[in-house]
């Protein structure tokens, strides 16, 4: 069809939807001025608010197989496994601007949000029941100030087609829709027939936007929300008369009542009137406000009983280590049952010793669970030994990223827990009938020891600062670019690796800056993978030390985000299995990703025997360039390492710091400002 | 949605509170040319225009050099928008070695075209405007002037849109980085770059999908054709509800 025509039709052939939203509210200007803080809020006055469920509907036009343009889809590959799980539940979802309130304190302020809310909405899922979503972009055309009015929709982390992933780079305007296809099904669907290995399950996915050089202020602006996944085993209900397999963590009750409560963690700045801050049209800040499901410091009524909390990190930076404390301020044992939405093989109960041990070594933390952004962490807390009458909190200890406002007087919220450290309160009400458990044993692992014995290739990928450069080496200086993954940043054209569909490698990634206070939460896109080892480098003063490290049970479960911090070099071992197309690894850090810490890896028919340091068209990435004089020069390779290592044992030393000092940025407790 | 929003709302309203973050924000210090003449950084340099920013220093021999021939190359890719709309502007990370002497002769011998100013200024100034435009909150980046060569920044006063990319990159990377800056295109022109990026992808296709068939086949996996209702599925299926009970 001809381009002109596809404009015409694009003009006339759409119908109204099937709901409709509010008219999104005019954008305001950005307040540009840095606050030294955000204006004062009462902490415990509002409600943890639950997300509303996104209700499925029938999409006019249906959807297609391959890309509707003539209907005002953007461009996209046909979807993979279309016909195989063809998706008979269908969602419409628009990306526009809304108003929301923060705080009572505060008036609303403006947001962006999946159909114009913030959170987006929760989606229910069932393994087996595919489900496409249409994400209609309604961004305002003229859009002024931080973020960017293209968006693209990740979810986080589905066993999904590339066309419908999200890749940086496939984003789309405003006026335009896509569909993405959700399969619902296990990683492992095509050697196994079926849906898929059930074991491969994951429960708790979020989305959010994922535009390249973008996603920090997008998500800051509100771009995202969660996506919950049931089956057979994790059914999301408590109660007896389900099947053997049904685990009955706390959900819904007999009665109707969930106790399975999604908690969205982010911070945000305000400016004195109430509107949210960037310190720069192109910067989320750290921002000084815990918010939790949309609302500053909320509070929760719950009764004297086990619940389900599905705690979400997501963003921009801020890494948390939560505990929950009692009304005298002591920590109250809590169990994580799920770990990036999957179960582990048994509960892990929070504080765990050698969870601190690893916290302390890398981050100055203390007990706690550890959140980095994008982590995802089902936990069972139970308060069935308190009083009714008794507060308990959430609260964050690590010491990151903190302010520097006089603390006001008489803020301790129980004996040594100050306000400025609660996320949020919890009010024990009253009592309630408990039928759910939290067994011993939650589930098995998929076996891996055969593709394990038959590795494709092992991987390295360099999570580099570009301070840090070979020392002694004047002819490959550091790498100028600040967040890098072996040397190079984000090109939509070049993939870095590729893989053979079916296959299994193990990845090593490694944060090549020893002693410093730099983490990178790595995610990597497909499939979920398991850490296999874990060590420290050190490199003082040309000695080279290697502390190897044991890999606690929560981290050995199955993962999508893999926190790494200075000097540490873990072991994944991952599976690329039933969809072939591109797709990513990056930091999830949302400023360093912006930084284009992020790099495409392809699923093909071949293993690639390196990083594949060559555009799709052919030219490689160094080469020669002329400098002032007429003088020809090599461009250095700035990742100076090789790709595919043939063993751990061979690897390369770390860059030498000279000093493994680390950087004070201030040991406050402080948080948040109330 | 209705048609009549559909059209409408895609249309830029005049109206629009002028969006630009003003000499408050950027801060608008004195700064001297490689001509020698001195200019404010917000009045005479972003104000109502398209800025495109980097660091380096003359006397830099390591990534300097890449970096700006890397900007050499976006100067040629920006032709007559360069001086009319879009500016670039090379600032001095260290100006007690970069006087305007020095700066001329460094613009003279990358070719520097009108358009491509390079300045420097009080340590202050500088430190200022390094600080408002590439901060990362870390001061192991901040501190460190080295690393400013690595970083470009476009901002595009009119709409208060930034947005960053790294040198030294391929000149096309760095193009498209510039292009988002730009305020939205029409719809049509963006749907007819739509239908492009489409023939683009199934040109791909079209030449992968065989690939990946043929692959299937010799792993002996169902091909992606086959239906819901295959025998396998529909056996995984029943022992679902068998394991229901």
């Amino acid at each position: 069809m001809g381009a002109a025509a596809g404009v015409a039709t694009v003009l006339t052939s759409r119908k109204s939807l099937a709901y409709s939203l509010p008219t999104p509210p005019p954008e305001p200007t950005d307040c540009a001025l840095h606050p030294p803080n955000s204006p004062p809020t009462r902490p415990f006055v509002q409600a943890l608010p639950i997300p509303p469920i996104a209700i499925p509907t029938r999409l006019n036009p249906q959807p297609t197989k391959s890309a509707n343009l003539a209907a005002g889809e953007a461009p996209r590959a046909d979807h993979q496994f279309w016909d195989r799980f063809f998706p008979f539940v269908q969602y419409d979802v628009t990306i526009q601007g809304g108003l929301h309130q923060f705080h009572p304190d505060m008036p609303p302020t403006y947001i962006w949000g999946y159909n114009g809310i913030y959170p987006g909405p929760t989606f229910l899922n069932v393994y087996g029941v595919p489900v496409v979503v249409r994400f209609h972009n309604n961004l305002p055309v003229n859009h002024q100030g931080f973020g960017t009015n293209t968006h693209t929709t990740h979810l986080h982390n589905g066993h999904t087609g590339s066309e419908s992933d999200g890749f940086a780079e496939d984003f789309w305007g405003p006026g335009f829709f896509k569909d993405h296809h959700y399969l619902n099904v296990y990683a492992g669907f095509q050697q196994l027939g079926g849906i898929g290995d059930p074991l491969e399950a994951q429960f708790t996915y979020w989305y959010h936007d994922h535009r390249h050089s973008f996603t920090a202020t997008n998500n800051y602006r509100g771009l995202n929300g969660m996506y919950l996944a049931f089956n057979e085993k994790d059914t999301g209900f408590e109660f007896s008369e389900q099947g053997e397999e049904a685990l009955r963590l706390p959900g819904i009750d007999r009665a109707g009542v969930s106790h399975d409560i999604p908690l969205h963690l982010t911070d945000k700045s305000f400016c004195t009137n109430g509107q949210m801050f960037v310190p720069a049209p192109d910067a989320a800040p750290a921002g000084d406000k815990f918010i939790v499901n949309g609302v500053i410091q909320p509070f929760l009524q719950v009764n004297r009983r086990k619940y389900r909390f599905r705690i979400l990190n997501s963003g921009p930076a801020r890494i948390y280590t939560l505990n929950v404390n009692d009304n005298n301020g002591n920590v109250v044992p809590f169990q994580v049952v799920a770990t990036d939405g999957n179960l582990l093989p048994s509960p892990v109960t929070i504080p765990d010793p050698l969870e601190t041990a690893i916290a302390s070594a890398t981050l100055a933390g203390g007990p706690g669970l550890q959140v980095h952004v994008s982590s995802r962490y089902d936990v069972v807390i139970d308060f069935s030994n308190s009083n009714i009458g008794d507060h308990w909190y959430l609260s964050n200890i690590a010491p990151q990223f903190v302010n520097n406002a006089p603390e006001p007087d008489n803020d301790a919220v129980a004996p040594g827990l100050e306000v400025e450290n609660v996320v949020m309160r919890f009010d024990i009400v009253g009592d309630e009938f408990d039928e759910s458990r939290v067994p011993d044993v939650l589930t098995a692992l998929p076996d891996i020891s055969g593709p394990l014995a038959n590795l494709a290739a092992t991987r390295t990928w360099n999570f580099n600062n570009s301070l840090v450069g070979p020392k002694g080496d004047p002819g490959n200086p550091a790498a100028p670019k600040i967040f890098n993954i072996n040397g190079l940043t984000f090109d939509a054209a070049r993939a870095d690796a590729t893989m053979a569909q079916g296959s299994a490698e193990t990845w090593l990634l490694r944060s090549r800056f020893p002693g410093a206070a730099w983490h990178h939460p790595v995610h990597i896109h497909l499939e979920e993978g398991r850490v296999l080892d874990r060590r420290t480098v050190q490199v003082v003063n040309g000695v080279r030390t290697i502390t190897n490290h044991f890999v606690p049970p929560l981290q050995r479960g199955r993962r999508d985000v893999y926190p790494i911090g200075g000097g540490d070099e873990i072991l994944v071992f991952l599976q690329f299995r039933d969809l072939f197309g591109k797709y990513m690894i990056h930091c999830h850090n949302l400023a360093h990703e912006d930084g284009l810490m992020l790099t495409r890896w392809d699923v093909g028919t071949t293993t690639s025997t390196s990083t594949s340091a060559v555009y799709s068209d052919g030219t490689a990435n160094t080469g020669t360039v002329v400098d002032s004089n007429g003088v020809s020069q090599a461009v250095p390779d700035q990742g100076g390492q090789p790709n595919i290592t043939p063993a751990l044992t061979t690897l390369s030393d770390s860059f030498d710091l000279g000093s493994n000092r680390k950087p004070s940025i201030g040991r406050s407790k402080k948080g948040v400002n109330a | 949605m209705n048609r009549r929003d559909f059209l409408t709302c895609h249309v830029p309203e005049k109206s629009q509170p002028a969006a630009s973050l003003g000499a408050e924000y950027y801060s608008n210090g004195v700064f001297r040319t490689q001509d020698n003449k001195p200019v404010r950084f917000y009045t005479d340099l972003i104000k109502g225009k398209i800025a495109i920013i980097n660091f380096f220093y003359a006397s830099c021999d390591t990534y300097c050099p890449m970096s700006m021939h890397c900007l050499t190359k976006v100067q040629q890719q920006l032709g007559d928008r360069l001086g009319r709309t879009t500016f670039m502007y090379s600032f001095s990370l260290k100006p007690d070695e970069d006087t305007p002497e020095k700066l001329k002769a460094y613009a003279k011998g990358i070719g520097a075209k009108p358009g491509w100013t390079f300045l420097t200024g009080s340590e202050y100034d500088l430190a200022t405007v390094r600080f408002k435009l590439f901060r990362v909150d870390h001061p192991w980046v901040d501190f460190n002037l080295n690393l400013h060569a690595g970083m470009l920044r476009i901002i595009n006063d009119n709409n208060s849109q930034w947005t960053s990319w790294v040198l030294p990159d391929r000149v096309p990377l760095i193009m498209e980085a510039i292009s988002w800056v730009d305020p939205t295109k029409p719809l049509d022109v963006r749907a007819r770059e739509n239908a492009e990026r489409q023939a683009k992808i199934d040109k791909e296709r079209e030449v992968l999908e065989p690939k990946w068939d043929e692959y299937r086949k010799a792993q002996g996996w169902p091909t992606v054709a086959q239906k819901a209702e295959d025998p396998v599925q529909l056996k995984h299926f029943r022992s679902l509800l068998a394991a229901r009970g």
